[in-house]
């Protein structure tokens, strides 16, 4: 099969997503009957989610989850982990078979740690090398794909509906604190498993709708950072983008947010001095991790979910709140179809970041 | 003997129209037109004409012409007349033949042969008149260490870098190889525009120190007028290794453009030919380099960033990879079609490389080694519209130098004479009665229009792309697409081929 990433594959897309700040968990369910509603905006070739808090009971180990075309690259994967991590438990992930879901992979899932002579032995700090180790097998094993790799936390996608996607691998079975989903319609895909979103790195996820203009520009430079542009979508750069400002750069998400969705100047200008000096000097910093062309992007990450748009706001995205309960999704029937009468509701400005964080990781209600 | 060399063009007067006013023979310096009193008529020299058009568009009555001469040799695939012609004039004068501005040879314009993108449907494009359209630049090193202060804001740990409003700058012009007036007209758009002007390695002269905050300052080879002061007042320093003109020789200012005027800016004697040697006699490698570079930032403080300029050479992608580790904060590529006031004819018509060529394999290269950000790139040689800048930024230009078009801006007609110091256009020329021919109020208005112009088409085009912030067209090659090329062409730009989707 081609696997994505031999070309580029931009898409149009659907995405939701909702945060307990409490910490309460809640079932997949409701992310399932969230993005069904808005069904016409994913047109069956992708589907995915992804669950926050939902490995408790081995919440110290990096989850992967992997598609395997074959035996023959399951054998090699594994044989791939074992020399580089101490695997706690693995087994094939639960699926429901669903007629509207076909030609899936063997699809598995482990609880790794990093070996502790390995890691000490490479120099790297811990998460740098789960990273380099994700990257090995994804570009390296033919067949296998990590699609999944933080720590209590997983992703789950695949060719489809998202409704059926969700229901295919049963998330009204999973509870978690925050859960993402995306639909996808894209312009252009050989219908592999792996192409579908969200895309994780490490615990980031990203959903994303759009088609952004400055893809090349974006790639090119991060590449020079060691990430490696595989599959050729948007929402994958816009991943490694984050992954490198946050974890590498050591930025504040509000900060990411005035990189890659940076006020226009003549905006920054106007703001008050403060500001004005901090977002030039990022503008100035990081020019060629700006984003353009429409997005709006959910950003999953431990403890909390960011909602950012383009700064034209060229993609809808709606926010609302219930409670300890926020929402963000692409229309407003995503939201109400789970919470039917939210206390605010909220259109974020195009380059605002909207940032809902549990309450213990200083989230505010 | 001397064989006669028939002139390249004749002068055609309409009998009908001409009134024998003369203005063609006062304006023209040399000396072509004259008046024949016996007859009672105007008569022309054609073998002394450049072709400048001075007398075509002063003629009163449009009763003037320039053609193409029908003269021949038997006619002769291999020995043109040109190429004939001119073993006639080193044989008789035994000399180097000389040109001036850029190469006019049929070489392959890769700009011509890339297309740009643009958004249908799955993304919008952007209209410029509705929508913020950013044409904003900051140029030099982006490296950065992330710090903060104990309010945990970020401490702005950037080095010194030039803002411009567009990504566009006039390039090196010496005073001396062009005239007051020209430099004053560059200075004062470059203000007005909030870009910059470069002296060249002519010095400045004491008048234009107040456009300092616009000026880039050259030190090249032969340290014309360099000082403390010089290097002061500028808002960035330019170290010339290179031209594209003339890759690998030096300078030639000849004594009859050194005047006054020209002589205190340059300090040197008047009337003394002023001549830069091929290298910098304290550079003869990359470490040496590096300590001039050095040298300048301590001599300013590290206030000002060092731009250092390169010719497009065979091996660009490699020295450009040695100046981004050498503590140079901008390189500038300039490539083999660039222009120049005076070079050895065979040097600028056979030596150096396309800049399209040159910034790709550069910006790659500089990439590769995950170096991109310790330097900014600016190119020139030829940038001739706002479409090349686009494409140059698109391939990975952080900026644009352009000389030949600010040039044509004032009124050059691209005579390819400056050499002669002749230039009626009062540009390319030090003679006074010349110089006074361009009126800097109306020179630097046209400077201003030009770049003015260009950075509309640049944002409409950008627009188009659903780009609206010119830092995210920089090194974005998937919105090119090449016609024309052969597979290694397009593997050296770095581009797919018209009709390859994404």
């Amino acid at each position: 099969m081609i696997r994505e990433g031999i070309f580029r594959n931009p898409s149009g897309c659907a995405v939701s997503g909702v945060i307990d700040r409490s910490g309460k968990r809640m079932s997949g369910e409701c992310m399932i009957r969230s993005i069904a509603t808005m069904h016409d905006r994913s047109n069956g070739l992708g589907g995915g989610f992804a669950g926050y808090g939902i490995y408790p009971h081995y919440k110290d180990f990096y989850a992967f989850h992997l598609f395997f075309d074959s035996k023959m690259a399951k054998g090699a994967a594994e044989a791939f982990l074992g020399r580089h991590f101490e695997i706690a438990y693995s087994s094939e992930i639960q699926t429901h078979k669903l007629p509207s879901v076909t030609d899936e992979p063997m699809i598995w899932r482990y609880f790794c740690a990093p070996l502790p002579r390995k890691l000490a032995d490479s120099h790297l700090d811990e998460r740098e090398y789960v990273v380099r180790c994700v990257n090995r097998i994804n570009v390296q094993i033919d067949g296998a794909y990590v699609f999944s790799s933080g720590k209590n936390m997983g992703i789950f996608k695949g060719v489809g509906f998202p409704e059926d996607i969700g229901r295919f691998y049963g998330l009204d079975e999973y509870e978690g604190y925050a859960w993402t989903c995306h639909g996808r319609y894209p312009t252009n895909t050989p219908g592999w498993w792996g192409g579908a979103h969200p895309f994780g790195l490490l615990d980031f996820s990203v959903v994303h709708n759009g088609e952004i203009s400055s893809y090349d520009a974006n790639r090119r430079y991060i590449e020079m950072f060691g990430y490696k542009c595989t599959l050729q979508t948007d929402t994958e750069v816009i991943t490694y983008i984050v992954d490198y400002l946050v974890r590498k750069c050591g930025l504040t998400l509000k900060e990411v947010s005035h990189v890659i969705a940076a006020s226009f100047w003549s905006t920054i200008a106007d703001k008050p001095e403060e500001d004005r000096e901090q977002e030039t000097l990022l503008r100035r910093m990081f020019p060629s991790l700006l984003v353009t062309g429409p997005f709006s992007i959910i950003l999953g990450y431990t403890g909390g979910l960011m909602a950012l748009n383009d700064r034209l706001k060229l993609r809808s995205m709606v926010c609302a709140e219930k409670g300890d309960l926020a929402f963000i999704a692409s229309e407003e029937c995503a939201i109400r179809a789970i919470e039917p009468s939210p206390d605010t509701v909220y259109a974020p400005a195009g380059g605002e970041a909207v940032i809902y964080e549990l309450y213990d990781r200083g989230g505010r209600a | 003997m001397e064989l006669f060399v028939h002139g390249d063009y004749e002068v055609v007067r309409n009998p009908d129209l001409c009134i024998a006013c003369r203005v063609c023979e006062r304006q023209c310096a040399n000396e072509v037109h004259w008046y024949d009193e016996t007859a009672g008529k105007m008569k022309a020299y054609s073998d002394k004409c450049v072709n400048c058009h001075r007398c075509v568009c002063l003629c009163p009555t449009h009763a003037l012409k320039i053609v193409k001469t029908d003269d021949t040799y038997k006619i002769n695939a291999n020995w043109n007349n040109a190429t004939i012609n001119e073993v006639y004039k080193q044989a008789n004068s035994g000399g180097v033949l000389l040109s001036s501005m850029g190469n006019p040879k049929p070489y392959p314009v890769f700009w011509d042969k890339m297309l740009v993108n643009a958004s249908q449907v799955t993304n919008p494009p952007i209209d410029p008149l509705r929508e913020p359209m950013e044409t904003k630049v900051w140029l030099g090193k982006r490296t950065v260490k992330i710090e903060r202060d104990e309010k945990g804001r970020l401490k702005n740990t950037l080095a010194p870098q030039l803002e411009l409003s567009v990504p566009v700058m006039f390039s090196a012009m010496s005073y001396g190889s062009i005239s007051y007036n020209a430099h004053e007209s560059l200075a004062r758009a470059a203000e007005e525009l909030g870009i910059y002007y470069n002296t060249g390695e002519g010095g400045l002269h004491k008048d234009f120190y107040k456009y300092g905050k616009n000026t880039i300052v050259q030190v090249a080879s032969g340290r014309f007028g360099g000082f403390k002061g010089y290097l002061e007042t500028a808002a960035a320093i330019e170290i010339k290794m290179g031209q594209g003109a003339k890759p690998g020789i030096g300078g030639h200012l000849p004594g009859a453009k050194i005047n006054e005027d020209v002589s205190q800016t340059r300090m040197i004697p008047r009337g003394v030919d002023a001549i830069s040697p091929a290298p910098h006699h304290d550079i003869y490698s990359i470490e040496d380099l590096r300590q001039l570079v050095y040298s300048l930032k301590e001599a300013t403080e590290y206030k000002k960033p060092v731009i250092v300029k390169i010719a497009a050479v065979h091996n660009a992608a490699a020295i450009a990879s040695g100046i981004a580790r050498s503590g140079a904060d901008i390189i500038a590529i300039d490539g083999f079609r660039g222009g120049t006031g005076a070079a050895p004819t065979r040097i600028r018509d056979n030596v150096g490389i396309p800049i399209e060529l040159a910034l790709a394999s550069v910006d790659a290269r500089l990439r590769e080694e995950g170096i991109r950000d310790d330097v900014s790139i600016v190119v020139g040689g030829s940038i001739r519209s706002s479409a090349d800048v686009v494409k140059a930024i698109a391939l990975g230009a952080d900026a644009c130098y352009i000389g030949t078009a600010a040039l044509l801006a004032l009124g050059c007609p691209l005579c390819r004479s400056c050499h002669e110091g002749k230039c009626n256009w009062g540009i390319a020329t030090q003679r006074p009665d010349l110089v006074k021919r361009l009126n800097p109020d109306i020179g630097y208005k046209r400077l201003v229009n030009l770049v003015t112009a260009w950075n509309h088409e640049i944002q409409e085009m950008m627009g188009g792309m659903g780009i609206n912030s010119v830092e995210a067209l920089r090194g974005n090659r998937l919105m090119l697409r090449g016609i024309g090329l052969t597979d290694t062409e397009l593997s050296v730009l770095g581009i797919r081929y018209a009709g390859q989707s994404l």
